[in-house]
């Protein structure tokens, strides 16, 4: 298990990009998801708001 | 297959659609994510020359190929507005901008943390990195151009125009590698040859592209809902949307 972490060595070049893609990967999914339910509260509040 | 077309246009028709598809989607991505995971990471061997370095292929690779691939699909979303000014293009292809930002940002960090141990440096300014950075800013400028045009409609058009004019760069980024001299390596996998690697690196390398791939609908999917709900919130469906259930 250790052996597989060190990567030959390479750990640090390895495990950085495997977790920078994680990061980012993740940023684009949670983001417009969190957008997207906030846009459909906003409409909720909007139109029970005018009475509808 | 116009009908098909002009269907799938109206925005509550995709709105509906993608929401239905994304749950299965996710699933068949995090089944090729965990098979091309394990692939690339304990399948496949240690290479002869770059150890075990060479492993951050699974991400760079797919994420370059993806960054090209997403900016092709925003100049043809830009010929449809300019030609037939749908509307759903025009989500598609703010939507689609973000995303490959992103690819092209990881390629690019990839490329660095793969250039250190394996060049002896972070960088160089030859023609696959600087073009694959032009592409980088031609993302950007879209970005930035669609933000900076408050009238969406008119924005779209701008940013249309931008990523047709940009898409020269694509084939420049793909060929660079054989019109110059580069450190970069040449192609491994795209030839009309034998590509020239080992199976049991090439098979999660095409598994990792594909749940990439995968992943592009599924983040548009998402960022389009999202788009769609802002720029359509006076309309009847939307209104619907939160008021029939």
């Amino acid at each position: 298990m250790s052996e597989f972490l060190n990567m030959g060595g390479y750990a640090v070049y390895v495990w950085s990009s495997y977790g920078l893609a994680a990061l980012i990967l993740w940023l684009n999914w949670y983001l417009p998801r969190r957008q997207h339910q906030q846009l459909l509260q906003q409409n909720k509040r909007r139109h029970h708001g005018t009475g509808e | 297959m116009y009908l098909w077309f002009n269907k799938l246009g109206s925005p509550p028709h995709f709105y509906r659609i993608a929401g239905k598809w994304l749950p299965w989607l996710s699933a068949v991505f995090a089944l090729l994510l965990i098979t091309g995971l394990y692939g690339g990471l304990v399948y496949a061997p240690t290479d002869y020359q770059q150890g075990e370095s060479f492993r951050i292929i699974y991400i760079h690779v797919p994420a370059a190929w993806m960054s090209l691939f997403v900016y092709v699909v925003m100049a043809f979303c830009g010929v449809v507005i300019i030609v037939w000014r749908m509307k759903l293009a025009e989500v598609v292809l703010i939507s689609s901008a973000p995303i490959g930002a992103s690819f092209t940002f990881l390629a690019l960090a990839t490329g660095s943390l793969w250039g250190k141990p394996m060049w002896g440096t972070w960088w160089v300014w030859d023609a696959r990195l600087t073009s694959e950075l032009i592409l980088l800013f031609l993302y950007l400028g879209v970005i930035g151009l669609h933000s900076a045009i408050d009238d969406k409609r008119i924005a779209s058009r701008a940013v249309a125009i931008l990523a047709i004019v940009g898409v020269v760069n694509i084939p420049i980024i793909h060929y660079s590698v054989e019109w110059w001299n580069s450190l970069h390596q040449g192609p491994t996998v795209t030839k009309f040859d034998k590509p020239s690697i080992d199976m049991r690196m090439l098979i999660p390398l095409l598994i990792m592209a594909l749940s990439f791939q995968i992943y592009y609908v599924i983040a548009l999917f998402q960022s389009s809902r999202a788009e769609l709900l802002r720029r359509e919130r006076n309309s009847k469906w939307v209104a619907e949307l939160s008021g029939g259930n």
